[in-house]
């Protein structure tokens, strides 16, 4: 197996096997996928759009595990943070003192040969995520207490610093009964560059909790980023993920949530800001089990230059899942010529009392908004900042905490010059 | 302030102003009348800078500059304004980031400091008030879900806002109940001043019992064929227009 491994992926042959106490069996099952999976083509119909085989060219490095100051990245009204550098814990970095009661933060690395017991959700041929397990460098176990409510979130910052540096990162995450949390989690650059992040979240809500999770990514143009997030939803809970994309080069989000308990409602919120060559896919996927719950899904992106976006939302509603109210909508402003979008909105409805919805549109700025506006006084830029702002603050505004809201605006105004008020 | 003389504008092909001539002095109120399709929505597009008409023939001076040759948002800035017949619905976009931001554009372009949220906010509600357009409305995304009255109604009060030296009123009138007609027009009359001129579009004598016209122009068939004083408008009103059709070919 080993051979094959290294002559199979030598772009990742210069990588240790993770030091985290992962389980045998998940060991061997990610071991496994890795030496049978090729990195997939665009023939692979998940990735059709998103070309990852040149990845398979490059070598990657582990990273340092530290960087001098994260001081621009620190959040006002947030615990923590726990800080990761190239997928390391940083205790120095790190702040685990304001980590309320009731709140368990823990980097994997600390907990010994049980850091991770189980899979609870086994992911046949997915290479990015086998690899993330058979590399893991480090990560975050957050435990949320039963009963436990906490109007602050847990802020995780992972940062990817030196060059052609691979981190691959976990974040697992349990939401006890009843209660009420959340998370930001940001990904940032520090004089980095042909970075991979791999990154991969495993997060359980259980019945009657509340979970926001807002997380933004603002990794140089240069890095790669491929999320791998499963979420399990028990019955009556509220789970909501705001996935912020300001930056990076070429950025591939699966989501996917399976909604196991009855009354529960599910919000995926996504913004995408592209420009130059980026490429930011974001690939969702609400598998609807069983009845009575509620799922909103809205993305939209702004795409400039050569830049590239691609949606592809699934919903499935299963045979007994009745009276489930699905929404889905994609939405993409393209302000050059040579920028594009691939959306794909799909339902997969096997019940017959349900109320689901779905659209997707991209096109230009409305000509006749902006002379309207020029009539008025305003620059052909202002105006078109101001509708540029206006269609991607729909979905900003939706960001959980204040202090992600603000380093969102913060980073659009000094990068675009888009105001929010 | 303006003077237009021999304008010819066509869209596709199509010759919509043919030889129109018009002079407005600082200080005037003009009102124009005419049939559908007469080309008054026209004009109003072409002083505003819209670039979907060829302008094949003539020429606009304002106050001293070419006027074809400025870029909308200058003319905005050199004070000529359009209340628009279709106001654009802008989702998303309040009126009140809008109007700050063209405030600051235009006093950027005057070379003046942007004026602080402060002053802003008082003008806000003295020329809201004006036209007595509810507060709420003010900070409501540009004329989304407003009603056709409304949208009106918002128009004046970015007039009122802008303090522009020449308005162009395109059938600001239509869609406003009696109140908000007596309303709007005190509005307009109020920011009349020696030093500004208004031009109104409109089909109708009601509006001008408010705001009374200096000269009033008949507009047909991309020209203007005939001017008289206010009580033109009258007599357009009770008689319709087949009787200046009717001078027409006779002359
Ligand atoms: N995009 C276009 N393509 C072709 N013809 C057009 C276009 N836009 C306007 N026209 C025509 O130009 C002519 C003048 O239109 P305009 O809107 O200026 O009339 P108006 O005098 O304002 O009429 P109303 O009183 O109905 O508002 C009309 O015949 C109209 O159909
Ligand atoms: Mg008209």
């Amino acid at each position: 197996m080993e051979t094959i491994n290294k002559t199979s992926h030598a772009f990742i042959s210069d990588l240790n096997p993770t030091e985290i106490g992962i389980h045998p069996s998940v060991l061997e099952a990610a071991n496994e996928t890795l030496s049978s999976t090729q990195i997939p083509t665009t023939r692979v119909e998940a990735w059709k759009y998103t070309r990852v085989a040149q990845l398979g060219k490059r070598k990657f490095q582990k990273g340092s595990d530290s960087v001098d100051s994260i001081d621009g990245f620190r959040l006002e009204n947030t615990q923590g943070p726990l800080v990761f550098v190239n997928g390391q814990f940083s205790e120095a970095l790190s702040d685990t003192s304001s980590i309320a009661k009731g709140i368990t933060a823990q980097p994997l690395s600390s907990l010994g040969s049980n850091a991770l017991p189980t899979s609870i959700v086994p992911l046949h041929h997915e290479l990015f995520h086998a690899i993330n397990t058979v590399h893991l460098n480090d990560g975050v176990r957050i435990t949320i207490d039963k009963n436990s409510q906490h109007k602050q979130p847990v802020h995780i910052i992972h940062v990817v610093s030196g060059e052609d540096v691979m981190a691959n990162f976990k974040t697992v995450l349990h939401c006890g009964a009843f209660s009420e949390a959340g998370m930001v989690q940001s990904f940032v650059s520090l004089n980095d560059s042909n970075g991979f992040v791999n990154a991969t979240h495993e997060i359980f809500v259980e019945e009657n909790a509340h979970f926001n999770l807002d997380k933004i990514q603002n990794e140089s143009p240069g890095n790669t980023h491929i999320g791998t997030d499963q979420v399990v939803q028990d019955a009556n809970s509220v789970f909501t993920i705001n996935t912020i994309t300001l930056n990076g080069g070429l950025v591939r989000n699966n989501l996917s949530i399976e909604v196991k308990g009855q009354n529960c409602e599910t919000n995926l919120n996504g913004a995408y800001v592209l420009d130059g060559k980026q490429h930011v896919d974001n690939h969702t996927t609400v598998d609807h089990k069983v009845a009575n719950c509620v799922s909103n899904e809205l993305y939209k992106g702004v795409i400039d230059d050569h830049a590239t976006a691609v949606f592809n939302g699934k919903v499935f509603v299963r045979q007994n899942a009745q009276k489930i109210n699905a929404f889905q909508s994609n939405g993409n402003v393209l302000l050059s010529d040579s920028g594009s979008v691939n959306s794909k909105p799909e339902l997969e409805i096997y019940a017959d009392d349900v109320r689901c919805s779905h659209g997707s549109t991209t096109g230009q700025l409305d000509e006749d908004a902006i002379f309207y506006l020029r009539a008025r006084g305003l620059s052909e830029k202002s105006a078109r900042r101001l509708l540029v702002s206006a269609f991607i603050g729909e979905v900003i505004e939706k960001i959980s905490y204040p202090a992600s809201k603000e380093y969102v605006f913060s980073v659009l105004c000094d990068r675009f010059g888009w105001n929010f008020d | 302030m303006i003077k237009i003389e021999n304008l010819h504008a066509s869209i596709e092909d199509k010759e919509i102003l043919k030889g129109l001539n018009l002079e407005v002095n600082a200080g005037e109120v003009h009102a124009i009348m005419g049939p559908n399709g007469a080309g008054k929505s026209t004009l109003a597009s072409v002083l505003a800078g819209r670039d979907n008409y060829e302008i094949t023939e003539g020429s606009i001076d304002f106050d001293g500059n070419d006027l074809l040759e400025m870029e909308v948002e200058d003319r905005a800035r050199e004070g000529l304004f359009l209340a628009f017949q279709y106001p654009v619905e802008i989702p998303g976009v309040s009126n009140i980031n809008f109007l700050r931001t063209a405030l600051n554009d235009i006093r950027e372009y005057r070379g003046e400091e942007a004026i602080s949220a402060k002053d802003f906010m008082a003008r806000v509600r003295e020329k809201s008030a004006l036209v007595e357009l509810d507060a709420k409305l003010a900070s409501r995304s540009v004329n989304e879900g407003f009603s056709g009255g409304e949208k009106k109604r918002n128009e004046i009060f970015q007039m009122a806002m802008l303090e522009p030296k020449l308005a162009i009123l395109d059938e600001t009138d239509s869609g406003l109940d009696i109140d908000a007609l007596r309303i709007v027009a005190n509005g307009v009359n109020k920011l009349k001043s020696p030093e500004n001129a208004i031009v109104i579009i409109t089909h109708y004598q009601r509006l001008l019992d408010h705001i009374v016209p200096d000269v009033v122009h008949v507009l047909y068939d991309g020209r203007i064929v005939k001017s008289g004083p206010k009580e033109l408008a009258l007599e357009l009103e009770e008689k319709g227009y087949d009787w200046i059709k009717e001078e027409l070919a006779q002359a």
